[in-house]
């Protein structure tokens, strides 16, 4: 009820200076016992979230957390004309390096910041604090009796070779709503053939169109997908932990994985920027913690580990522009969607 | 003598400062040199991301098409974390990219790339524009492709490495003032050398000096010799002088003694018998005053620029003994020497001065058929040399005083003296660092004189 109220809030308020209008897809304030509350715009789900909330919390008793989750794009437009938030939490790196480069973001810096790798962080603007790979997550009932791919090349021959089994039970993010899957998809696209022919594989088994990781683990969970291509990590670890197997796999593809780096920012019309300094730096600490049993968030260390480096986290750039370039854009639109519905 | 500061300081002084303006100049330079460096480098990259996205326009359907290369924007983000900017303009219209970033800049001509400076968003950025000529249906359309970026890591560099040509400067100008130093210290050594050959020579050394000196030093040197010789000439005069003038007096003197001595002997008149006495008396005293007012001038000459010769005091002492051996015969006076080894430094010839006198007026003041003795021993770093007689004694009152020029005894009547010989011998002692003692025991008679110098 108070997140719907809020979200009325929020709209109210954004309208009535102008800006556009915040579509808020979840909201809950974790009071402190003293004034101070830090404005948290996010990407990431309360349950994902909420862990590091208490642990922050039971640090920092008097400091109040209100948090706001919002799709990647929403919170892109929004800061654009000026929501007033203190930190942004995006798993959209390409959004939140477009706005530390066109300076709508403040800088920031501590002892925290300065212990950061040079790829988790980029100037004083924009800081990782989780590494997060893309994976597939497959439900155990469908495939019986098929061997698990370890590669795009064995999935395509495997969705090839079913077209029965598989017929509208493969999902994927619609590309044209995530921020995140335009990331996965635009990255992939650069770095491996595969990907397109994959597309095409999916294009031709009727492919069911997602917005979100949540979801897509969801209808694996109950069966109604037999495969979830590119689906985060961390939230299919973390549902494969509350389930207890919930009847699913998750698989790491060997010929190539994506890892996003999830990031926060300061924007530009921060109010609380000490709170929003001391949130930032706690949720850094939480990413370069080296004890895997305190992990909260998905660490960022992993990212750094020498299999890993093969491929590395992706690159925090202005290369990440590239694909955000509105003709660009929409000729990968166009691509992907010629693809994907063959109809 | 008034210094006006040191040669060497000054020169070290000198070079230091010119090598503390070379590091400083050098190290302008270089920081101005890394900053351009990194100015040119990222215009370098500028241009060819410029260039690579201007390669890729085509003409499709009519229109002119473009798809930003990936490798266009990570080789911008491949040197610095700065930000960028760009812009697509085909005719006029804008197709992509970054509102307004141009505007105001004059437009570059086709195939060559321009390089502005502007200010966008309240950043400093370099831009690279590059122009195309792009076949858009069947008009040739320009297209100019404007990529940005500010201009921070131009700044990081070139002040990471004018901190590093900073750093090496100082070493430098260290290592500089180092060798400075040592340097005036080895262009000084010919000099200082010098001095110290001229400050070790002894009194009576008046050789010319014969070194191999820097030319800068030979008039120096030929000064330096002129006057030595001149120095020797006058020394040699005035030792001329003195000898001249003691055979010059003593020699009448002894004349007229020896006239006396006659007369006395050929006298029978009591009263003329009494006034020869006198008068050879007198002649006596004139003849040891003038001997003793040499060797006092002989010390106070000597004493100035003090020899420092191992001598053994035994010898000295065996010397002084045989001199005075026939002047003790005479009156029947045993001189008694009972001597051990003793070195000691210091001028032979001012030590036997010294004892000579003292001797002197022991077997002066002893009584006839006496004894004299000398004993020499050794206690703890020191040599003491007691020269005893058995005379009267040196009476009351304080002995200091007995060293003082030209003053005797309060019991010495009737005894010819000047009174210098205490003097000289107490002025010997002193220039050698050593003490004369004197001890009087006029109760069983009799006068002690101790010389106390340092060993060798």
């Amino acid at each position: 009820m108070r997140g719907i109220r809020f979200a009325l809030g929020v709209i109210l308020a954004l309208s009535a200076t102008g800006a556009t209008a915040l579509e808020v897809e979840d909201h809950r304030l974790y009071p402190g016992t003293g004034p101070d509350v830090v404005r948290i715009l996010s990407t990431a789900d309360l349950d994902v979230f909420e862990p590091f909330v208490e642990r922050f919390q039971a640090a920092n008793p008097d400091v109040g957390i209100d948090y706001t989750v919002a799709s990647s794009a929403d919170i892109h437009r929004a800061l654009r004309d000026g929501a007033a938030f203190d930190l942004v939490l995006s798993s959209a790196m390409d959004l939140q390096f477009q706005l530390a480069n066109d300076g709508f973001a403040l800088s920031y810096r501590s002892p925290v910041t300065e212990a950061l790798p040079d790829w988790a962080r980029w100037r004083d603007l924009v800081f990782a604090f989780t590494a997060e790979p893309a994976v597939v997550v497959i439900s155990t009932a469908r495939f019986e009796g098929l061997p698990l791919p370890t590669t795009r090349q064995e999935l395509i021959q495997i969705l090839r070779d079913h077209p029965d089994r598989f017929q509208g039970a493969v999902g994927t993010y619609d590309v044209r709503r995530s921020g995140l899957g335009y990331l996965f998809a635009t990255q992939e696209a650069r770095s491996s053939d595969a990907f397109w022919r994959l597309s095409e594989v999916m294009g031709r088994l009727d492919p069911q169109l997602y917005c979100c990781s949540a979801q897509m683990i969801d209808d694996v969970a109950e069966g109604d997908l037999a495969v979830a291509y590119n689906v985060l990590g961390s939230y299919a670890a973390e549902r494969l932990a509350r389930d207890d197997g919930a009847g699913m796999q998750i698989v790491e593809m060997e010929d190539f994985t994506n890892v996003m780096l999830r990031t926060a920012l300061i924007p530009g019309a921060a109010e609380n920027r000490d709170g929003a300094g001391a949130v930032l730096d706690a949720l850094l600490a939480e990413g370069l913690r080296d004890d895997p049993d305190a992990w909260v968030l998905p660490p960022l260390r992993d990212a750094s580990q020498a299999e890993r480096q093969v491929f590395g986290p992706i690159r925090l750039g202005p290369a990440l522009m590239v694909y955000l370039d509105p003709l660009n854009r929409r000729a990968f639109l166009e691509s992907w969607e010629n693809a994907l519905e063959q109809r | 003598m008034t210094t006006t500061g040191s040669i060497g300081r000054r020169l070290t002084f000198l070079l230091a400062g010119v090598a503390g303006l070379l590091s400083v100049l050098s190290w302008s330079m270089v920081s101005s040199f890394a900053r351009q460096a990194a100015e040119r480098t990222q215009d370098n990259i500028l241009a060819a991301s410029a260039t690579i996205i201007a390669e890729t326009l085509r003409n499709e359907g009519g229109a002119v098409r473009l798809e930003l290369p990936y490798a266009a924007f990570s080789m911008l983000g491949a040197v610095s974390e700065d930000r960028v900017f760009y812009h697509v303009e085909a005719g006029g219209e804008t197709l992509t990219g970054y509102e307004n970033l141009t505007q105001g800049v004059a437009s570059a001509p086709p195939g060559q790339v321009a390089f502005d400076t502007v200010i966008y968003r309240d950043a400093t950025l370099r831009m690279a524009r590059i122009t195309r000529l792009v076949l858009a249906g069947s008009d040739p359309v320009p297209v100019t492709v404007s990529v940005a970026q500010t201009r921070n890591g131009i700044g990081e560099i070139s002040t990471a490495l004018s901190q590093t040509a900073a750093a090496l400067s100082v070493a430098f100008f260290l290592v500089a003032v180092f060798l400075s130093a040592i340097a005036a210290r080895t262009s000084l050594r010919p000099l200082t050398d010098l001095a110290e050959a001229v400050s070790r020579r002894g009194p009576s050394d008046m050789r010319p000096l014969n070194r191999a000196a820097p030319s800068e030093l030979a008039p120096l040197l030929q000064s330096l010799n002129r006057l030595i010789a001149r120095l020797g000439q006058s020394q040699r005069r005035s030792e001329d002088f003195i000898t001249e003038a003691a055979h010059r007096v003593r020699t009448p003197l002894a004349t007229v003694r020896a006239q006396a001595d006659l007369a006395l002997h050929s006298a029978s008149d009591t009263e003329e018998k009494r006034r020869l006495r006198q008068m050879i008396r007198a002649v006596d005293e004139s003849s040891r005053s003038a001997g003793q007012l040499l060797d006092h001038a002989t010390v106070a000459y000597r004493a100035e620029d003090l020899v420092r010769d191992e001598i053994d005091l035994s010898q000295v002492a065996a010397t002084v003994v045989a001199a005075l051996q026939p002047t003790a015969e005479m009156r029947d006076i045993d001189i008694r020497l009972s001597r051990c080894a003793a070195p000691v430094r210091g001028d032979r010839v001012l030590l036997e001065n010294a004892l000579r006198n003292v001797l002197d007026n022991a077997i002066k003041y002893s009584p006839d058929e006496t004894t004299v003795t000398l004993t020499l021993a050794l206690e703890d770093g020191h040599a003491r040399l007691e020269v005893c007689d058995e005379g009267p004694g040196l009476g009351e009152g304080p002995f200091e005083d007995l060293t003082l020029r030209f003053r005797r005894g309060a019991n010495v009547e009737g005894v010819v003296g000047s009174g210098l010989g205490l003097t000289i011998a107490n002025d010997v002692v002193t220039a050698h660092g050593g003490r004369l003692d004197l001890q009087s025991h006029p109760e069983k008679g009799g006068t002690c004189v101790a010389f106390v110098l340092p060993l060798a």
